[in-house]
């Protein structure tokens, strides 16, 4: 039956299992609020159903609407925009009456299926030409994300374009050279900033610098992890949760209500199961057959691996604060869909791969 | 598909991206190696840290202040105790409009339309769920006032503290002292955890130097605390093990005041300056010690406003100074009977030998007349007579007699020129002028020279002899006693919160020995005589008509100011602060005392018309039962007037009903 409906049944069962794990976590981080699980079945089941259309869609068809549905989301990236500089505010929502959407969420699938339809009929690895188009293709979307401003997904978005050209074999030597160019960039810019502006970037590095400002979020999440030790404090135990010391406990931060209640067993238990995840949606990704699908279903993997990174590391501290969810795990609609549409190409990728081209 | 000429080699793009794929999957379990590792450290290797900081972050220490003793005359009347009073507070997350609350307040007379900016600065200072007053020292009448208009102020609400009450007002203010808001200048001498959660500490008198056995040892209560600091109620397994340590209350002090005879002496010197002491001569035990003008010490306790403070502290008649220990004034005749003790002993005069008195002394050689006053007995005096009807001319004679070293070294034992010791601070020690005195104490040459007229006016207690009413009556009840001295004391016993008293033993200092008894009781019996009519009539017989017991006293009229060499003392020509203060120290019953008193009343004349009625009644109070016979000395203690009988002014610092 998984296989009439396109579905693979051991990425459904890992994802299955991350949900589940992240519904019980999120009764206790929300303060026993039922209402607020029902909430997130009804984002899972939303999801689960993007995944299930998508799954069913034909390959060829996401390849012929990729660079519309790229120049669709930057279209909406200008509109958001331009709404807001007449309303003079930070503006990163679509009110389409009805739903509000993020149009920069959009760009997470948008941008990757744009570079791999880009790719697709290009020799690999691509040609410095073909480099230079793709960083326009990446950074315009993510720099009108960034001034949003929302570094976080802004980040997300370049990353999730720039594992397609990892995957497609953008040489090693190239990527040395991109990330010692980065790294004098920053440097030489460095100088030209006011010292004002150096210490919001130190901040960012290191926020335990401020501990009533940026660093209350990294301090408390650091004592919540720690103070959970091997087997954690038990379920709804977690005082560090449970007494709002922690901020944001049931959306970013929810990575420590885990490590508090459940301690290293549970966020072992969780890495194992994203690992599983990850595993096999690189091990679909091999099994694609043309390069479209390989490459947008190789960075699909990847770019899920990278939130998972980027949010335990923010929260145990190890990287600098960013507004990124744990997937699947933290409160939320919008990167829910997102990140099950996802799965769902990837689904659909790898299930008709004996129709493509055929 | 079709493989063309072209560049594009499919099979080693499939092999790249295997690569790549090995290549990201291995990337994967360093990152999330790296990953594992910190939290490794986080969890196991730094785990008791911060264990440590989740507890010291939910886990807050809020004290519990302990309740502060009570204050218990000897026969177990409260004159201190708790009380709760009320004051508006105000929650700011739960009021709609702040600024609209306020003003409808100050509509409503809660607060004052001038304190509204501090007020509202108050308020915004502290968190939002806290707790702020707003309005303290509510009366009932604010109380029910608010009370009915309650739901317009949401957000706003009466609260009870306990706060010091002293139940008889003014009466024994100044021995029992105050409690007030703790000072800058107290915070050096208390240890500030013991005090946390309080604001009050004692002030004067005994709340002040047993301080430490009235404030009990503080408890402590930990409460659970979200990130805003607000107490959450979360019992369940979030609680951890929450310790609460029940505070100690401060224990009892008893004093040795009997509270009738405190009301009487504080009734009989009403709204005139001056002082009673009284102590149980057999031990020391003060039985009242009053300094009127008094003033209400809950109202420090319950805080004093700038213009209430003000008035206290500005009003001349000093309603803050405690006159008992700290009123210094010429002793006046009542040094007489001390004076003859020395010179009995000392063989300078004989208890029978007769001298003329004419009204006036001159010394050898000299044209300064020291004056007596009008009343002044007049012909041949014995010793006896002389002490009885109070001569000065037969003292001047006599202290020129036996000169100024006999007489300091005489005194000294009866603790002239120094503290006597009672278990309050604040006590002077008067002064006792010898020449070794007079020449450090004076400037110019001229006047550090000891002159015979400083000797002549030390015979009737004038000149430089400065006493305190305290140590007169510390002299009466040495006389009474004849010799014996116990040192004052105003707490005789502790009582813990379990009902133990601790009696403290009194102290007894070093006895004025050397007295034959047949001068004791020369001196004593002339005493004797200044109450009551025999061959003569004593200055002070008057006021003893018709008493149920004998007593023995001695009146004393301290000169304010000189009276120039050719003029009379015209008492309704001088203003009132010049005036002479009137003394009066005495003891009952005569055969074996029980109580011994000094009075002294401010300007108001002569000692026996001002002073000795005074002393009639605080003795009195002390002596007799309801009926107005003696007591027997072992009687069970009698009720005290209730506080609401109090005939002494209510208003601090009055002005005197009479000029």
């Amino acid at each position: 039956m998984l296989l009439a409906l396109k579905l693979d049944g051991p990425l459904l069962v890992g994802l299955g299992l991350i949900a589940v794990y992240g519904l019980i976590v999120l009764y206790s981080a929300s303060g026993q609020s039922l209402g607020t699980v029902i909430r997130q079945v009804l984002h899972l089941v939303m999801g689960a159903a993007a995944m299930l259309v998508l799954a069913q869609v034909n390959p060829n068809f996401l390849r012929r609407i990729s660079p519309w549905l790229y120049a669709f989301g930057i279209f909406l990236l200008f509109v958001v925009a331009a709404i807001g500089i007449v309303g003079k505010g930070a503006q990163r929502w679509l009110d389409l009456g009805i739903l509000r959407f993020q149009p920069s969420e959009i760009m997470k699938l948008a941008v990757p299926m744009m570079c791999a339809w880009y790719l697709q009929e290009r020799p690999l690895p691509p040609s410095v030409p073909s480099l230079l188009l793709l960083a326009l293709i990446i950074l315009l979307p993510a720099g009108l994300v960034v001034i949003q401003p929302d570094l976080g997904t802004g980040a997300l978005i370049l990353m999730a374009g720039a594992l397609v050209v990892v995957m497609a074999g953008l040489q090693l030597r190239i990527m040395a050279a991109l990330l010692a160019l980065g790294g004098l960039a920053g440097w030489l810019g460095w100088h030209f900033l006011h010292d004002y502006q150096k210490k919001r970037v130190l901040t960012f590095m290191d926020p335990q610098t401020d501990p009533l400002g940026a660093g209350y979020h990294i301090i408390q999440s650091t004592i919540a992890i720690g103070s959970g030790g091997v087997f954690g404090k038990g379920w709804m135990n977690g005082s560090q949760a449970q007494l709002e010391f922690l901020p944001e406990r049931s959306t970013d931060f929810i990575f420590a209500v885990i490590g508090e209640e459940f301690g290293l067993f549970g966020l072992i238990l969780l890495l194992i199961l994203y690992g599983f995840v990850v595993g096999r949606a690189l091990y679909l990704s091999a099994q694609t057959q043309d390069t479209f699908a390989r490459l947008l279903a190789g960075s699909l993997a990847l770019t899920f691996f990278v939130y998972v990174f980027i949010n335990a590391g923010m929260v145990s501290g190890l990287l600098p604060v960013v507004g990124v969810p744990l997937p699947l795990v933290s409160y939320g609609g919008t990167s829910m869909v997102t990140l099950l549409a996802g799965f769902g190409i990837l689904m659909s990728l790898y299930s008709h791969r004996k129709l493509i081209g055929s | 598909m079709v493989r063309g000429v072209r560049i594009k080699d499919h099979w080693k793009e499939q092999r790249l991206f295997e690569q790549r794929a090995l290549l990201s999957g291995a990337a994967l379990a360093l990152l999330t190696l790296t990953l594992c590792v910190r939290l490794y450290i986080l969890q196991v290797s730094r785990f008791d840290y911060y264990a440590q900081l989740s507890q010291g972050n939910r886990v807050r220490i809020e004290p519990i202040p302990a309740a502060r003793g009570l204050i218990l005359d000897r026969n177990g009347v409260l004159m201190a105790g708790g009380q709760p009073a009320y004051q508006l507070e105000l929650v700011r997350e739960e009021v709609p409009d702040l600024n609209a609350t306020l003003k409808g307040l100050v509509d409503i007379g809660m607060i004052a339309s001038d304190e509204v900016a501090e007020v509202r600065k108050a308020i915004l200072s502290r968190r939002g769920f806290d707790s702020v007053p707003i309005r303290l020292r509510m009366s009932d009448e604010d109380v029910a006032r608010f009370a009915v208009r309650r739901f317009e102020f949401p957000g706003v609400d009466i609260k009870t503290r306990q706060t010091r009450s002293y139940p008889y007002g003014e009466v024994g203010v100044h021995a029992l002292g105050y409690v007030g808001a703790i000072s800058e200048s107290d915070l050096p001498r208390i240890d500030t955890a013991a005090y946390a959660g309080t604001t009050l500490i004692g002030k004067l008198g005994v709340e002040s130097s047993y301080e430490n056995e009235l404030h009990g040892t503080n408890g402590y209560r930990e409460i659970l605390v979200n990130a805003e600091g607000r107490s959450v109620d979360k019992l369940g397994a979030v609680a951890p093990q929450l310790h609460t340590e029940a505070p100690t209350a401060g224990q009892d002090l008893i004093l040795s005041i009997d509270m009738k005879a405190q009301v009487a002496a504080e009734q009989a010197l009403g709204d005139r300056r001056g002082a009673v002491v009284a102590l149980d001569p057999t031990n020391g035990d003060v039985l009242a010690l009053a300094s009127r003008p008094g003033f209400d010490p809950t109202l420090f306790g319950r805080g004093l406003t700038r213009a209430e403070y003000a008035s206290l502290a500005e009003n001349s008649n000093k309603p803050l100074l405690n006159r008992a220990l700290r009123g210094r004034y010429p002793s006046g005749s009542t040094i007489k009977p001390v004076l003859a003790l020395i010179a009995l002993t000392d063989n300078v005069i004989t208890a029978d030998r007769k001298v003329l008195c004419t009204g006036e002394f001159h010394l050898p050689g000299s044209r300064h007349m020291f004056r007596a006053d009008k009343d002044e007995p007049r012909g041949w005096l014995d010793l006896s007579e002389a002490i009885s009807r109070s001569s000065d001319v037969y003292f001047y004679g006599l202290a020129s007699t036996m000169g100024i070293d006999r007489i300091a070294a005489g005194l000294a034992p009866f603790g002239y020129g120094k503290v006597t010791g009672i278990d309050i601070s604040g006590e002077l020690a008067g002064l006792l002028p010898t020449p070794a005195w007079k020449k450090a104490s004076f400037k110019r040459s001229e006047e550090q020279v000891w002159v015979p007229g400083d000797t002549v006016n030390l015979g009737v207690g004038q000149g430089f002899l400065l006493v305190t009413p305290l140590q007169l009556a510390h002299v009466a009840a040495i006389l009474s006693q004849q010799g014996r001295n116990f040192r004052p004391r105003l707490v005789v016993g502790l009582r813990d919160s379990d009902g133990h008293v601790r009696r403290i033993a009194p102290i007894e200092g070093e006895r004025v020995s050397g007295i034959t008894q047949a001068n004791w009781n020369t001196v004593l019996n002339a005493m004797i005589g200044t109450t009551s009519c025999g061959h003569y009539c004593g200055t002070a017989w008057r006021q003893f008509t018709g008493s149920a017991y004998t007593a023995a006293g001695k009146t004393g009229t301290a000169q304010v100011y000189t009276v120039a060499q050719n003029a009379k003392y015209n008492a309704s020509a001088t203003p009132e602060t010049m005036r002479d203060h009137a003394w009066f120290i005495a003891f009952a019953p005569a055969e074996a005392p029980r109580i011994a008193v000094a009075v002294l009343v401010e300007n108001a004349g002569f000692g026996a018309g001002a002073a000795a009625p005074v002393a009639r009644r605080v003795m009195d109070a002390y002596l007799l039962d309801a009926s107005g016979k003696l007591k027997p000395a072992d009687a069970p203690p009698e009720p005290p007037p209730a506080p609401g009988e109090m005939l002494v002014s209510q208003t601090p610092g009055a002005q005197p009903a009479h000029p």
